[in-house]
C-alpha cells in the first residue's frame, strides 16, 4: 500500500518537458488489448500506486488507488458480505481497478447490475499537463461539473492516468441458482430477452455450445420460487460456469484464433458468419472466433444496432476498434488535446489517430 | 465571445422564418414572457428571440446560423429546472424543444423506447405499462419534466439507489452539435468503442449539444411493492437505521427521510397518518417478487424496531402505500403552504455526516433567522433543505441565498457536493469555486471547447469563469473565519 501520486506526477511533468511519450501500465494483464503499444514510449507504472483509501460498507462506497488489484478489493468487500457486482474480469492475479475502468470491463451480470462505468462515482486523474485533478466524489448523486469520471471508461488511458477511483459497491446476493437447457442459436435470442422482460431475479443469461444458461440471484425465497417455475435443469456449482465466463477461462476463449467482440442490440439477429459464437448479456454481447476483415464485420455490427472490436489476437497494428463517424472523431481528438495537449499518454493505443 | 451580437434580432428572425413556421419564431415581449425563467423563478432574463423548431434538420440550421454569428443558444424543455439552467441569455436565442413530443418507437422485447426529447418523463411509464414495463428515473417533477431535460440534468428521483440515474437508463442520444452536425452518441448496445461521450453528455446542462432523440432502457414492473414507515425520536437514530437496512443486504427501491418540520407540514397537507411527534421519519419501499418482498419487509421491520423506532407501520394495500408516499411527494407544496416562499437546496453528503450536517443547519437557521425543513433521499445522501422565506420582505431573499450558499459549503466540507440532481445552472455557479480548484474548472472549460469552440451553447451556466472564483473563495474564507469566531464567542 503506497501513495506514489507525487512521483507519478513528477514523471509526467518530466515527460512533458522532454517530449517523451508514456504507456500507462498497471498489472500488465491487459497488454493484449487495444492497438499495439508504442515501443518507443516509456512506462508510467501504476502497479505500485496501491491501497484501499476508504471503505464505508453501510454507505456502499469504496475508494482505492488505481493500482490496487481486484483481488485485494474483492477480498476486502467479501469480509463485509459485499462485492463488485459488475463482476470485473481478471486476466491474471495482477488485474487492477484502474485498468478495469480504462478498458470498461464488466462480467456476465452487466445488463442487470450495470458496468464498471455505471458504478464509478469519482476519480483522481493526472492529465497531460501534470495536473492532479479530482472529479466527482464519494456520493451516489453528483451533477456538479461534467462527468469526466465516466468519460474515462473505454478511453484506454488516452485522456490521462487515473490514480484513484471511488465506486458504488453492493451486497452479495444471498443465493444464486443456475438453470441450463438445450437450445438452438436461432431461438435463444428471443428466449433470453423474454426471460429478461419478466420481473424475476435474473442476473445473467448466456448461450454457448447449444445450451442456454440463466442465473437467478437474490433473496433466497425469490430465487427458489422462480427456479421452480422456469424450465431448465439446475446446474450443480453453477457459479463456476459464470466465473469461467467472467474471467474468459471458458474453453471458447482458448487458443490464438482472433477474438471479436460484438456489442449489439440484445434482440438483433445474429450476424451471418460461420464459426464459433458465444452469446452473453442476454444477447447484448456476442463473441466470435475467426479470421475476418474488420470493415466487413463493422457493417454486420451496425446492422445489429452496435459495434465490433478485435478484442484479442489478429493484426494489432491496424485499427482494432469500430470506426468513429467524422464528427465524433473530431470531438474525441479535441477532447484528447484538452486533457493531454502534447499527446503523452498511450499514443495510438485506442485509435491510430488518438 | 463578443458582448454584442453580430446580428440583430430582426435579421436572425428573418433567417429562421425562411425554414421554420413564422408563428414559431417569436420576437415580441408578450409572447416571449413565459420563457424568461424556468422553475427557478427568482432568476429571470428576456431573450433576444424564441424559436420552436420541429425537426432535427431545423435545429441543425438554427445551430449553423447561430454558430456563424456567435449567438448564444439556450435549449429548453418543459422549463421545470431548479437551477436556472434554462434561463435565457439576453443576447441569445431560446431553442424550445416543446414540439419534439412524440414517442417514436417502443420495443417491448428489447425493453427500449425511442423518444423525442420533449416527451414527458411520466408519459413514458404510462405508455409502456401495457407491456408490464416502466422507465426507472422518477424525479418529483415527472408529471411535467421531459426526457431531454432529464438527460441535461442527469435526473434521479426517489428510486435511484436501486435503479440508477438517467445516465444508467439511457442507451443513446441523437444530438446536434454547436456547429450543426447531427450525431448519435451510443447505440442499441450497452457500450460503444472509444471515450464514453454518452456519460459526458448526461448532466451537461445544455452546454455540449442539443439532444433531438433519446433511446431509453425500460424495466419490468416489479410484481409488488410495500412501504415500511418508521418514526424515530432523533435524526441520528433514523440515520443509523438507514445504515442498518443496508448492512442487512437489503437495497430498498426507495428510502426517504423527513425531519420534524417536514413531517408536520406533509401530514397537515396529505393526512398521511405520519407520527407527528417523531423527530425523523423513514419511508422504506421494498419491491420485487412477492417472496422477496415478504422476506425483506419482515427484516426491515425488525431492523427498525431494534434500532429504536418509536413507531413502525407497513402498507397493507396499494392505497395505503400511495397515501404514505403522498405525504413525501407533496412535501414541497406542503411546506409552500406554511410559508409565502421556499427555496429548495440540493446538496449531497456522505450519509455518516447526516446528524452533524442537520445540527449545523439548525444553528445556521438561527443565525440567518430563517426556518428550514428537510427532506432527504436517505439511500443516496441527497439532501433537500427547504428554506422558508418571504420574497416581499426586503433583503430576505438575499439572506436566503446566503443561507443556501452556507449549506452548500458545508456539504463540500464534509466530502459531499453542491448539487445531487438539480444542476449548477446559474444558481450554484459561485459554489463551483468551492467544489473545484482552478485547474479542474479550466479542464471543464476545455471540455466544453472540444464540443463548442465558439462557446455558444448555454454560455454563463454550469462552469464559472476563473476570474470570479478567486474572489468568491477569499470572500467565503473570510466569512467562514468570521462564523467560527462568532461561534466560539457565542
Amino acid at each position: 500500500m503506497a501513495d506514489l501520486s507525487q512521483k507519478l506526477q513528477e514523471q509526467v511533468l518530466q515527460a512533458r518537458k522532454t517530449g517523451q511519450k508514456l504507456n500507462i501500465e498497471g498489472g500488465g494483464t491487459k497488454a493484449f488489448m487495444g492497438r499495439a503499444a508504442d515501443a518507443d514510449a516509456g512506462s508510467l507504472n501504476m502497479g505500485e500506486h496501491t491501497g484501499i483509501v476508504e471503505y464505508h460498507p453501510v454507505e456502499l462506497i469504496l475508494t482505492a488507488r488505481a493500482g490496487t488489484t481486484l483481488a485485494e478489493i474483492e477480498a476486502t468487500l467479501a469480509e463485509e458480505g459485499q462485492c463488485l457486482h459488475f463482476e470485473p474480469p481478471r486476466f491474471g492475479d495482477g488485474s487492477t481497478l484502474g485498468g478495469t475502468l480504462a478498458c470498461n470491463l464488466s462480467g456476465p451480470a452487466r445488463p442487470w447490475s450495470g458496468s464498471v462505468r455505471d458504478q464509478v462515482l469519482g476519480i483522481r486523474l493526472l492529465n497531460g499537463k501534470g495536473e492532479h485533478l479530482r472529479f466527482g466524489g464519494q456520493v451516489m448523486k453528483n451533477v456538479a461539473g461534467y462527468d469526466t469520471s465516466r468519460l474515462q471508461a473505454g478511453a484506454m488511458g488516452t485522456l490521462g492516468a487515473i490514480t484513484e477511483i471511488s465506486l458504488k459497491v453492493m451486497p452479495k446476493p444471498a443465493m444464486s441458482v443456475t438453470l441450463v437447457q438445450d437450445m438452438a442459436m436461432d431461438e435463444v435470442i428471443h428466449y433470453m430477452n423474454s426471460r429478461a422482460k419478466e420481473p424475476k431475479p435474473i442476473t445473467s443469461a448466456a448461450w454457448v455450445d447449444g445450451k442456454v444458461y440463466l442465473r437467478l440471484a437474490g433473496a433466497k425465497s425469490a430465487v427458489e420460487a422462480t427456479a421452480g417455475k422456469w424450465s431448465g435443469e439446475v446446474v450443480e456449482q453453477g457459479d463456476q460456469f459464470w466465473q469461467q465466463l467472467q474471467h474468459m477461462q471458458h474453453d471458447f476463449f482458448a487458443g490464438d484464433e482472433p477474438l471479436w467482440r460484438f456489442s449489439v442490440g440484445s434482440t438483433a439477429k445474429n450476424p451471418d458468419l460461420d464459426g464459433p459464437w458465444l452469446i452473453d448479456w442476454a444477447g447484448s454481447q456476442r463473441w466470435y472466433r475467426g479470421e475476418a476483415d474488420i470493415a466487413q464485420l463493422e457493417t454486420m455490427a451496425q446492422r445489429a444496432g452496435g459495434q465490433v472490436s478485435l478484442f484479442r489476437g489478429g493484426d494489432r497494428t491496424d485499427e482494432v476498434m469500430h470506426h468513429q463517424p467524422r464528427a465524433l472523431k473530431e470531438i474525441q481528438q479535441r477532447l484528447k488535446k484538452s486533457f493531454d495537449p502534447d499527446g503523452i499518454f498511450n499514443p495510438g493505443r485506442l485509435y491510430s489517430w488518438l | 465571445m463578443n458582448s454584442k451580437p453580430k446580428i440583430s434580432a430582426a435579421e436572425l428572425a428573418e433567417q429562421f422564418r425562411a425554414f421554420i413556421d413564422p408563428d414559431f419564431v417569436i420576437t415580441d415581449d408578450e409572447t416571449m414572457k413565459p420563457y424568461e425563467c424556468d422553475g427557478m423563478s427568482m432568476y429571470c432574463e428576456m431573450p433576444m428571440l424564441v424559436v420552436l423548431p420541429e425537426t432535427a434538420e431545423q435545429v441543425q440550421r438554427v445551430m449553423r446560423i447561430c454558430n456563424e454569428h456567435e449567438v448564444p443558444v439556450v435549449a429548453r424543455g418543459a422549463g421545470t429546472g431548479l437551477s436556472a439552467g434554462a434561463m435565457p441569455h439576453k443576447e441569445g436565442v431560446v431553442l424550445s424543444l416543446a414540439k419534439f413530443n412524440r414517442i417514436l418507437d417502443i420495443d417491448p422485447l428489447a425493453r427500449t423506447a425511442l423518444l423525442q426529447p420533449g416527451v414527458r418523463n411520466l408519459a413514458i411509464s404510462e405508455e409502456v405499462a401495457q407491456y408490464g414495463l416502466y422507465y426507472g428515473p422518477d424525479p418529483s417533477s415527472q408529471i411535467a419534466c421531459t426526457i431531454g431535460g432529464n438527460v441535461a440534468e442527469n435526473s434521479g428521483g426517489v428510486h435511484c439507489l436501486k435503479y440508477g440515474l438517467t445516465v444508467h437508463n439511457i442507451l443513446s442520444v441523437e444530438m446536434i452539435t454547436a456547429e450543426g452536425d447531427r450525431v448519435t452518441v451510443g447505440n442499441d448496445a450497452l457500450d460503444a468503442c472509444g471515450m464514453d461521450l454518452l456519460a459526458l453528455m448526461t448532466g451537461s446542462e445544455g452546454l455540449l449539444g442539443i439532444v433531438t432523440k433519446v433511446k431509453v432502457k425500460l424495466l419490468p414492473k416489479p410484481e409488488i411493492a410495500q412501504v415500511v414507515m418508521a418514526g424515530f425520536d432523533s435524526v441520528q437514530k433514523a440515520g443509523d437505521a438507514v445504515g442498518g437496512i443496508i448492512s442487512h443486504g437489503i437495497i430498498p427501491g426507495g428510502l426517504e427521510m423527513m425531519d420534524g418540520h417536514a413531517i408536520i407540514a406533509a401530514d397537515d397537507f396529505a393526512q398521511a397518518g405520519y407520527p407527528r411527534e417523531a423527530k425523523a421519519l423513514l419511508l422504506c419501499e421494498v419491491d420485487g417478487t412477492e417472496e422477496e418482498v415478504n422476506e425483506h419487509i419482515e427484516q426491515a421491520e425488525n431492523v427498525f424496531r431494534k434500532l429504536g423506532a418509536t413507531s413502525v407501520k407497513t402498507s397493507q394495500s396499494e392505497e395505503e402505500r400511495a397515501l404514505l408516499w403522498k405525504g413525501r411527494k407533496s412535501a414541497f407544496p406542503a411546506v409552500g403552504r406554511i410559508s409565502p416562499d421556499y427555496y429548495c437546496m440540493d446538496g449531497t453528503i456522505p450519509r455518516r455526516h447526516l446528524a452533524h450536517v442537520l445540527l449545523e443547519m439548525e444553528r445556521m437557521s438561527e443565525e440567518f433567522g430563517l426556518r428550514v425543513a428537510n427532506v432527504f433521499h436517505a439511500g443516496d445522501g441527497n439532501l433537500h433543505p427547504l428554506i422558508l422565506f418571504d420574497a416581499n420582505v426586503p433583503g430576505e431573499f438575499e439572506r436566503t441565498e446566503a443561507f443556501g450558499g452556507s449549506i452548500l459549503n458545508l456539504c463540500v466540507e464534509v466530502g459531499g457536493c453542491i448539487t445531487g440532481e438539480h444542476g449548477v445552472g446559474v444558481e450554484k455557479i459561485r459554489q463551483m469555486a468551492i467544489q473545484f480548484n482552478d485547474e479542474e474548472l479550466q479542464q471543464f472549460h476545455d471540455v466544453k471547447a472540444a464540443f463548442d469552440p465558439a462557446g455558444i451553447l448555454n454560455p454563463g451556466k454550469g462552469v464559472p469563469a476563473l476570474r470570479f472564483c478567486q474572489e468568491y473563495r477569499s470572500l467565503e474564507h473570510k466569512q467562514h473565519k468570521h462564523d467560527t469566531v462568532d461561534a466560539a464567542h457565542g
